[in-house]
């Protein structure tokens, strides 16, 4: 028997807009052909939060989508506070991660509260911030991707950004700074999708779920070759 | 009452004409004179359509406007009606005023009977401030270019404006939940539906489907006409209290539902006058649009031409045709017109292509490659120059039937290909 592990897509049904299910889907095979079990879970409002989990993925939404799910996010809080305590790793992006930190203020100043995992603070921007992205991360070297928000994230209190904006806007499109980092969770604007062209973030996902459930992980190796040839190609798009 | 029609103004026309007449000569874009008219006149187009006995048709939604502009055209002609319709698939509002000016005579006169014109979302809007469509059809609301218009929710707004300003009928697909919120806050007695029979429900996702959402209703608005059954080419329709069966040139499930949009709006403008069995002959003789399924000859094998411009359709398109026995190329481009977002790949299911497929292309091969990769789809061989990826393409697969999924500018891209080795019908 492979070791398994739990792979939870957090409401896959209102908040998939931005081909968030690459995500998913790479953690899922990378897993397989790192050796393991992949398990698929799925949580939408009001279902019951599975007992083991092991990975979180989250994405973006419609507006009308993040509506739907905040209530119930709301009440998700303590667990998912709870998990990041204990290291389980995750990825938001978009309106996840918008809604992992303090608050979303939209531009006519109505204010909706997130969960406080990340220390920021979202407003509703005049303009939206759409184009490929590049940014440079300390811990994952050059991230590849593609941003649409309006929402202008800004980090509060030393809170550490995922990377630098190399090319286009990140955050806020004023400080150079691209997603946020604690614990183990990673938030984001990046899609395109993320992790199939930035497979160094889905290998440290499953490396940080195999180690704290058995202890190690002994990766193998994958052909990326398309992802490195999609990669250098992604660079010399035009915004 | 409103105003009596009047063409517009001679000068104007003139004027047009001959900017028409001098773009042409340096071979310029074919907008650019309707850009010139616009500016001059800012009532050119609706002085142009406003005297037509039927008024004007407008379609419009994410996926399978000039195919369905196409058969509606067709139709309306095989009624004998003299239909005036924006071909060049230059589909906003100056690509109208473009194509007018080449239709009207000296005096500004359109001689035509109805105006069916295919639109975008965005330009739709536009367009009906200027001109208020008699009929318009919706045909579905899917994530589409998120980089150009944001949200599908603002896209499913633009059309809401769309049917506010229609002043007869609106046709809606109920199918599509957000059209259906849509038809249903409307005046019922303005609207009419077409749909699917629940059998086939489960072949057309909508967005909201996407990730298995799939809370299908209960119950539906009655529909104008429905596609009860499809095998192959032979689909049974229902129009009114009439089943029609029907043998389809047609290809794909897709192209099958369009035709039953079709002949759903052309009933709503004939009313009991449709001539019924030459509808149905019509519908029959009808093949697609080009590039939507479009077949061409290479070396004495079938080639198709498979657009693919978002999940939905490019779903709908692995749904409609059965890889066995061909040969698969996959053509992705991230040009304006394509979208530059790859995210929408991920949206797509590639498993019904294992075990795998000959080529990829495009600027954005490599991308499409890694999306195969992770269906654990093999790919026989990715070059990103599109037309060295076809000769090879082509060279490989010699005594195959081959098919290519292809995004709008590669379409273009390869259709100059084809059109030095094979023939390919210009589209001006």
């Amino acid at each position: 028997m492979k070791p398994v592990l739990n792979i939870l897509h957090l409401y896959p049904r209102d908040m998939n807009i931005y081909g968030d299910w690459g995500n998913v889907l790479t953690v899922m095979r990378r897993a397989q052909w790192h050796g393991y079990e992949p398990v698929l879970l799925e949580y939408n409002p009001g279902d019951a939060f599975p007992e083991h989990v092991d990975i979180i993925i989250g994405g973006g939404g419609q507006d009308a989508g993040q509506d739907k799910i905040q209530a119930d996010l709301l009440k998700m809080k303590p667990r998912l506070l709870e998990l990041a305590q204990y290291d389980t790793p995750m990825l938001v992006i978009c309106g996840l991660y918008q809604l992992f930190g303090n608050f979303f203020r939209t531009k006519d100043g109505h204010e909706i509260t997130g969960i406080g995992l990340f220390n920021i603070e979202t407003h509703g921007g005049p303009e939206r911030m759409i184009g490929n992205i590049v940014i440079d991360s300390p811990e994952f070297g050059q991230v590849i991707g593609y941003e649409n928000h309006s929402g202008q994230t800004f980090l509060k209190e030393g809170l550490q950004p995922l990377g630098k904006v190399i090319k286009g806007a990140g955050n806020n499109g004023q400080d150079e700074f691209e997603g946020a980092r604690v614990h183990n969770v990673i938030g984001s604007y990046l899609h395109g999708s993320l992790l199939p062209k930035n497979p160094a973030i889905a290998d440290w996902l499953i490396e940080k779920a195999a180690t704290k459930k058995y202890g190690d992980f002994t990766p193998t190796v994958i052909d990326d070759r398309f992802a490195s040839e999609a990669r250098k190609i992604a660079l010399t798009r035009p915004r | 009452m409103e105003h009596m029609p009047k063409a517009p103004k001679p000068l104007v026309t003139l004027l047009g004409k001959a900017v028409r007449e001098a773009t042409k000569l340096r071979g310029g874009g074919s907008a650019f004179p309707g850009l010139f008219v616009e500016s001059i006149d800012k009532d050119f187009i609706s002085s142009c359509l406003s005297p037509l006995p039927y008024g004007v048709v407008l379609i419009s939604g994410t996926n399978g406007k000039t195919t369905t502009t196409k058969m509606v055209v067709e139709l309306l002609e095989g009624q004998g009606l003299k239909v005036f319709t924006n071909r060049t698939g230059s589909n906003f509002t100056r690509g109208v005023a473009a194509a007018l000016l080449g239709a009207i005579d000296m005096k500004g006169n359109l001689a035509a009977d109805i105006a069916v014109l295919e639109l975008d979302e965005a330009h739709a809007v536009k367009f009906v401030q200027a001109v208020r469509p008699r009929y318009s059809l919706l045909l579905n609301v899917m994530r589409d270019q998120l980089d150009r218009f944001g949200e599908i929710d603002t896209t499913a707004r633009l059309l809401r404006s769309v049917a506010e300003q229609t002043s007869d009928i609106v046709v809606i697909n109920r199918e599509d939940p957000r059209l259906l919120q849509l038809g249903e806050s409307l005046d019922e007695s303005s609207i009419r539906y077409f749909g699917l029979d629940k059998s086939l429900r489960s072949k057309f996702p909508s967005d909201d489907d996407m990730r298995g959402s799939g809370a299908s209703r209960a119950k539906l608005p009655k529909a104008v006409s429905v596609l009860e059954e499809l095998d192959g080419h032979k689909a049974v329709v229902s129009l009114g209290n009439k089943k029609l069966t029907l043998e389809l040139k047609l290809e794909g499930i897709y192209n099958v539902f369009n035709a039953v949009a079709a002949i759903s709006l052309v009933s709503s403008v004939l009313g009991d006058k449709a001539d019924k069995d030459k509808l149905v002959s019509t519908l029959e003789s009808i093949t697609p649009a080009f590039g939507r399924g479009e077949k061409l000859l290479v070396d004495g094998q079938p080639l198709e031409l498979v657009l693919v411009k978002n999940p939905g359709g490019f779903r709908l398109g692995l749904e409609s045709f059965d890889p066995t026995g061909y040969a698969t190329m996959i053509a992705i481009n991230d040009n304006y017109a394509d979208g530059r977002d790859m995210s929408w790949l991920w949206d797509v299911q590639f498993e019904s292509l294992k075990p795998g497929i000959s080529h990829v292309t495009g600027v954005r091969a490599y991308d499409m490659a890694l999306r195969l990769q992770y269906d654990e789809v093999e790919v026989g061989s990715v070059e990103t120059d599109i037309p060295k990826a076809l000769k090879d393409f082509i060279k490989t697969n010699k005594s195959m039937p081959k098919r290519i999924y292809c995004s709008y500018t590669s379409m273009l891209a390869l259709r100059r290909e084809l059109s030095k080795i094979t023939d390919v019908e210009t589209v001006s």
